[in-house]
């Protein structure tokens, strides 16, 4: 590593490590802009030497990024940003803090896919969906797929783990090969995740044509793109390998999503040879994740966490949720997005039945969609209310981004 | 109204969907539905023929590639201009208020509107995304619009619509007027859900629907309290 670099990560790392100690954050993006600032090619300087995965995606990221440090840390140390900061600045300060590893897992939000590409040039990338998410800052959903696919031609030499479920990323993952401009697609391993949201791909991004589908299949209508077949898939609660052997996965995460995220982890340990027999038992190490799943007892009452920051991840969310009481918080400041027209996408109805209490800077938009949705609910001044107001026994709590980091703060920053 | 229930058609949801549409459907119908009138939503997709008999039909928001196949569709298909025609009401929010007009930009071209509106859009130097406020016609009669906007576009009036709103937040049409309406067919910029925010206007289509002057008055106590939460807010952005 060229004299600057290693001073930029030295530095990087004691910015890092102040941050946490005056207790102003997780540290996790502090010191890698201080260090991208001292050598702006740090990241490209950290990333030598090491076999790199990338996961990307609108939702399941930072959930499977964990996951995939775990199944690859089978071969060795494996530096990763598991703090959720997943811009370079995030990847700076991960890989500068881990010091020498001989593997790097890193969760790169979606919109900066195409640089962490050009810096990192990862072995492998793993991609997980694309759906609407806080439009009002950020891409819409075609034109994000756009870039992914040309991020991908200037890439062919990286494999690409996809989910062969959303139709969207299939369409990114699949340039058509133009040996003579020297386009060459990437070689892709296609996993089956499930998808439970749909309405960003009714639309095929090729050719425009409605995409119809049946089961699990998709296809469209006027162009050849259709679902491909998956090496990977999920049966039951475990997943089905590229041999056909089914290995049960026995995780600490709920629901049938993280089940996916299990079956794209062990996809993408095997790009390094990591038989899923020998990962599989180590996802089971994975708890909460950056207070994602995390739980708290708090006055008798068992507090889970669930992160929902989107329409996609509110389904989920409740696929997860126990039937119990159940508070909603939504904000929307600037990382949530500003506008909250999504609740209007979210069918709160799999609530009707439970005690619902709603809160946060939005609350209000929130009850006039629970009204129009026939959900009964009670509406709460903050937190400590919401405790108060339920009976003890489980509380779900499932909240958007910074409405989510607002509970886990006065949860000490459970992680 | 044309049958014994109050029939809603919701434009090519597949295309026209992209941040909350389907609430204006959910809250119109919930509306009716709480002052004793049957409702029948249709959900009518881009590869279906559009039905000419509804009473409201709801167009949404879209991505350029869907809005100029969205209006392409209708414009073969026919059915909403056959419906308007017969005195149906329309309501178009922000790619669907765009694709009403004469003709509207998108991929970088100028595409055919459905010239119901005499209204024309083009691209505007910046895009405008974020709380947007105006006060409404007053031959409308209705409280402050208030609304969320996210847009490239920049929308002309002719003078076969009036505007809808006289804008105090935001850009709408063009940082001074906000919408536009003739007869029964109404557009905003006011994306997503508007009639969340607006459930005044909700109720203005649903007297231009059924006739009935004087609707019986619903307990809006979120919608209200959600109105001045986002006015104050909007105030306080202004302020220097």
């Amino acid at each position: 590593m060229p004299l600057r670099a290693k001073v930029a990560s030295s530095v990087s790392r004691t910015a890092g490590a102040l941050s946490r100690a005056a207790g102003r954050g997780d540290g996790s993006v502090i010191g890698g802009w201080i260090g991208l600032k001292i050598d702006p090619d740090l990241l490209a300087h950290l990333s030598n030497g090491r076999a790199i995965a990338l996961v990307s995606g609108t939702n399941g990221k930072t959930t499977t990024t964990r996951l995939c440090a775990a199944a690859v840390g089978v071969l060795g140390r494996v530096a990763t940003n598991s703090f959720g900061a997943n811009m370079p600045t995030g990847h700076t300060s991960a890989l500068a803090r881990a010091g020498s590893t001989p593997y790097a897992v890193l969760e790169v939000d979606e919109h900066y896919l195409a640089q962490v590409l050009e810096a990192t040039e990862p072995h492998v990338v793993a991609l997980l969906n694309l759906s609407r998410d806080q439009l009002d800052r950020a891409k819409e959903v075609a034109m994000m797929a756009q870039l992914w696919r040309a991020a991908l031609i200037r890439h062919p030499q990286v494999r690409v783990v996809a989910n062969a479920d959303d139709p969207m990323v299939v369409w990114a993952a699949t340039p058509p090969a133009d040996p003579a401009r020297g386009v060459h697609p990437p070689h892709v391993t296609w996993f089956s995740a499930g998808q439970r949201w749909h309405d960003d791909s009714w639309v095929c991004p090729e050719c425009g044509s409605t995409i119809q589908r049946s089961g699990e299949q998709w296809w469209c209508s006027g162009c050849p793109l259709r679902r491909p077949e998956p090496q990977w898939t999920v049966e039951d609660d475990g997943v089905i390998d590229p041999t056909g052997a089914w290995h049960k996965v026995t995780l600490q995460l709920p629901g049938k999503v993280n089940v996916g995220n299990a079956a794209t982890a062990l996809a993408v340990a095997a790009e390094f040879g990591v038989r899923p027999v020998d990962a599989v038992s180590r996802l089971g190490s994975v708890t909460s994740v950056a207070g994602r799943y995390a739980q708290v007892d708090r006055d008798g009452r068992n507090i889970r966490l669930l992160l929902a920051k989107n329409p996609a991840s509110w389904l989920e969310a409740f696929d997860m949720a126990d039937v119990a009481p159940t508070l909603l918080s939504i904000n929307a400041r600037d990382p949530d997005g500003l506008d909250t027209s999504w609740l209007f996408d979210v069918d709160f109805s799999p609530l009707r039945g439970r005690q619902v209490l709603i809160t946060g800077d939005r609350a209000y938009d929130l009850a006039v969609r629970l009204d129009v949705n026939d959900v009964p609910f009670q509406h709460v001044r903050d937190f400590d209310d919401a405790v108060r107001a339920v009976p003890p026994g489980r509380l779900e709590v499932i909240a958007n981004y910074t409405a989510f980091q607002d509970i886990r703060a006065e949860l000490d920053r459970v992680n | 109204m044309s049958t014994e229930s109050l029939r809603i058609v919701w434009i090519y949801p597949d295309l026209l969907s992209t941040y909350g549409d389907r609430g204006n459907a959910l809250i119109l119908a919930r509306r009716a539905q709480r002052r004793g009138m049957p409702v029948e939503v249709l959900e009518v997709r881009s590869d279906q023929r559009l039905p000419a008999t509804a009473d409201i039909y709801l167009i949404g928001g879209g991505e350029d590639g869907p809005q100029a196949l969205g209006a392409q569709r209708l414009l073969a298909d026919g059915g909403l201009h056959r419906a308007v025609a017969q005195g149906s009401v329309v309501f178009g929010v922000c790619a669907g208020y765009q694709l009403l007009g004469t003709s509207f930009f998108a991929k970088g071209t100028r595409c055919a509107g459905l010239e119901l509106l005499d209204i024309s859009s083009d691209r505007g130097p910046t895009r405008a995304v974020g709380e947007l406020a105006g006060e409404v016609d007053p031959r409308l009669g209705l409280p402050p619009l208030s609304g969320f906007e996210n847009h490239g576009g920049r929308t002309h009036l002719g003078p076969g619509v009036a505007p809808l709103a006289r804008v105090t937040a935001g850009v709408g049409n063009d940082g001074a007027t906000e919408g536009a309406w003739r007869g029964k067919l109404l557009g905003t910029y006011s994306h997503g859900p508007a009639l969340a925010r607006n459930p005044a206007l909700a109720d203005l289509l649903l007297r231009w629907a059924t006739g009935i002057h004087q609707l019986p008055p619903l307990d809006d106590t979120w919608a209200d309290r959600m109105r001045n939460e986002r006015r104050a807010a909007v105030a306080a952005a202004a302020r220097p």
